[in-house]
């Protein structure tokens, strides 16, 4: 059984043309919002076409028609169900104050495990460096860090008293600092692609710097340097890190997804939202980090006590503590969401 | 897995279409051009940054190292967000990002895709992210398969003319209604389709295929239906396939002078 092809099309074409030229006026300007009666029409448009390519597909004699229509309800099909989803409108200070820390503490296993790794790394690096000096030219890849720490303390403090060695460069510095720690963090949750796997080796190769640095400067008896050097920065960039690495094992566990019945798109589906929260979050994180690094962290006694500079940043780690213990719990739902 | 260049899709009202999905070498040229224009707005922020330079270099330099950052990872979800899955270089190559279900896409799976870069770009050029589209069945890289999105050609289907094949000249079958309405009956979607595709490529052929291809389709059709013979007397077989496909395409009316 055939239709007749041709009273079908001089019936329907008019409309397959107005819904072609209503999805031509939304893709030239994608920013257009539809009114009430316009999103009718659009709805009408695309079920009738939609009858139709049923129609043609069933008992139509050629595929040029069926694929015109295919092609017509494909673009359709998208704008009418986009349009059924409800917009809400983004408020920077309530995503900032409510669901980045809600979206951190509902995944605190994740963070835990990130810390663990990091820890478990530092701790390495720092026995290593303790058995054998030797150990630190493996370690670490940094030329400035293979010094003699207390020859390194005193060429700073000298140097720090004559004159500002990033004079005419701050600025430039920090915008290095802050892409590059962006770049690094951004691979360590990219990484969790790999099952975590990924994840896991760049957050404990991470540690095991730190760890090394840390113990080398104490061994030197030249711990309140490395707080006042590390501390203001550092408190805000570690976190980072580890809260790239906790977005990371997050992408890991969507992937693996032990224990849920739930289908892999539909886990990563649900994680998505989340994993921009954490990452456009520790993008903030360290772009504080980056300027404080440069402008503060740098200088030293006697440009800037070290006391001073301990207290600041053991201030901004308790804010940090606060702010993600307890920012936006009020509204918080036992779940964790708001 | 068994590879496929379409994407097939149930909607709630029941329809299945398909969506054709882009391959690994249309969404490599589209972002090389996108490269391209990443380097263009970065050369020009440059020059602009130049600018400031009489203030102060330093603020000029961080402004260039911010600027190429934020251009290279924010162009693709500006883009991809601002124009419904479509960079300057994806709208060029007729490509457009899409969900995995064939809806709009979601901010969060713009940021997913593009932030994947960063492994699909591993080593070098972008080998890990189309090794991916290779072996995956829906031509997915890893940022795709991460944020659920698919990649699909967008070729502007214009309607179909059939009027070329159509000639409105006289059908000597439409003498003979009720057999053409036996005919209708009788011929199936598939098979009518089958004779028509041979009419409108019949350019293609060469004339020996031609010939042989119009035989064994008229023949059949006379297997379907007998027409008299004064009917079929006169006329090649690629006219009688032509004067089969009129009646399927063309039920009603009076042939045309």
């Amino acid at each position: 059984m055939i239709i007749d092809l041709e009273r079908f099309i001089d019936e329907e074409k008019r409309y397959w043309t107005e819904l072609e030229s209503i999805l031509d006026k939304l893709e030239r300007d994608p920013l257009k919002k539809m009114n009430l009666s316009e999103v009718k029409r659009l709805h009408y448009f695309y079920q009738r076409t939609s009858s139709d390519l049923a129609r043609v597909t069933g008992f139509s004699t050629e595929t040029e028609i069926r694929r015109y229509l295919e092609s017509l309800v494909g673009r359709a099909y998208a704008e009418v169900h986009e349009l059924r989803e409800k917009p809400h409108r983004f408020s920077p200070v309530h995503w900032f104050f409510h669901v980045f820390p809600q979206t951190f503490r509902q995944h605190l296993p994740a963070f835990v495990l990130a810390l663990g790794i990091t820890a478990f790394g530092f701790s390495i690096g720092g026995i290593a460096v303790s058995i054998d000096q030797e150990a630190k030219g493996v370690i670490l890849p940094f030329s400035h860090l293979q010094l003699d720490p207390s020859k390194r303390v005193a060429d700073e403090e000298r140097t720090g008293a004559e004159k500002d060695r990033l004079a005419g460069k701050k600025a430039t510095f920090s915008a290095f600092l802050m892409t590059h720690n962006t770049r690094v963090s951004l691979f360590t949750f990219a990484m969790g692609f790999t099952w975590g796997i990924g994840t896991v080796v760049l957050l404990f190769y991470n540690g095991i710097i730190l760890g090394a640095t840390a113990l080398d400067f104490v061994h030197a008896r030249q711990s309140t340097f490395l707080l006042g050097w590390l501390l203001p920065h550092g408190a805000i960039e570690i976190p980072a890190i580890v809260l790239a690495g906790q977005a990371g094992f997050i992408l890991a566990g969507a992937l693996i997804g032990w224990g849920r019945r739930v289908s892999l798109k539909k886990r990563l589906r649900t994680v998505a939202p989340e994993l921009v929260t954490l990452l456009c979050g520790l993008a903030m994180m360290l772009v504080w980090a980056g300027i404080v690094e440069a402008f503060f962290s740098q200088y030293h006694e006697p440009v800037i006590p070290y006391h001073a500079k301990i207290i600041f940043g053991t201030l901004e780690l308790a804010a940090l503590m606060l702010f993600f213990g307890l920012s936006g719990k009020s509204k918080e739902k036992p779940d964790g969401k708001d | 897995m068994e590879r496929t260049n379409t994407l097939h899709i149930k909607t709630p009202e029941g329809i299945t279409f398909a969506l054709p999905l882009a391959g690994p070498v249309a969404r490599f040229l589209a972002w090389v051009i996108d490269f391209a224009c990443i380097s263009v707005i970065t050369m020009a922020i440059n020059m602009a940054m130049q600018m400031t330079q009489l203030v102060s270099s330093d603020f000029a330099q961080a402004a260039a190292i911010l600027s190429y950052f934020l251009v290279s990872i924010g162009y693709g979800i500006l883009c991809e967000w601002s124009y419904k899955g479509q960079t300057v270089g994806k709208r060029l190559m007729s490509v457009r990002v899409m969900d995995v279900q064939g809806l709009r896409l979601q901010f969060s799976q713009i940021v997913i895709r593009n932030l994947l870069r960063f492994i699909d770009s591993l080593p070098v050029g972008y080998l890990v992210g189309g090794l991916s589209c290779l072996l995956s069945p829906k031509s997915q890289r890893l940022g795709d398969l991460a944020a659920n999105t698919i990649v699909t050609r967008e070729p502007k289907i214009p309607m179909p003319d059939l009027e070329q094949i159509l000639t409105h000249k006289y059908n000597s079958l439409r003498d003979y209604p009720h057999l053409v309405a036996r005919l209708r009956q009788r011929t199936s979607p598939r098979e009518a389709n089958i004779a028509l595709q041979a009419l409108l490529r019949r350019n293609g052929l060469d004339p020996i295929s031609r010939v042989e291809l119009f035989a064994q389709i008229a023949a059949h059709f006379k297997k379907i239906i007998s027409f008299p013979q004064e009917v079929i007397d006169g006329i090649t077989e690629e006219q009688f396939v032509r004067n089969v496909v009129d009646v399927l395409v063309q039920a009603s009316g009076t042939p045309r002078k």
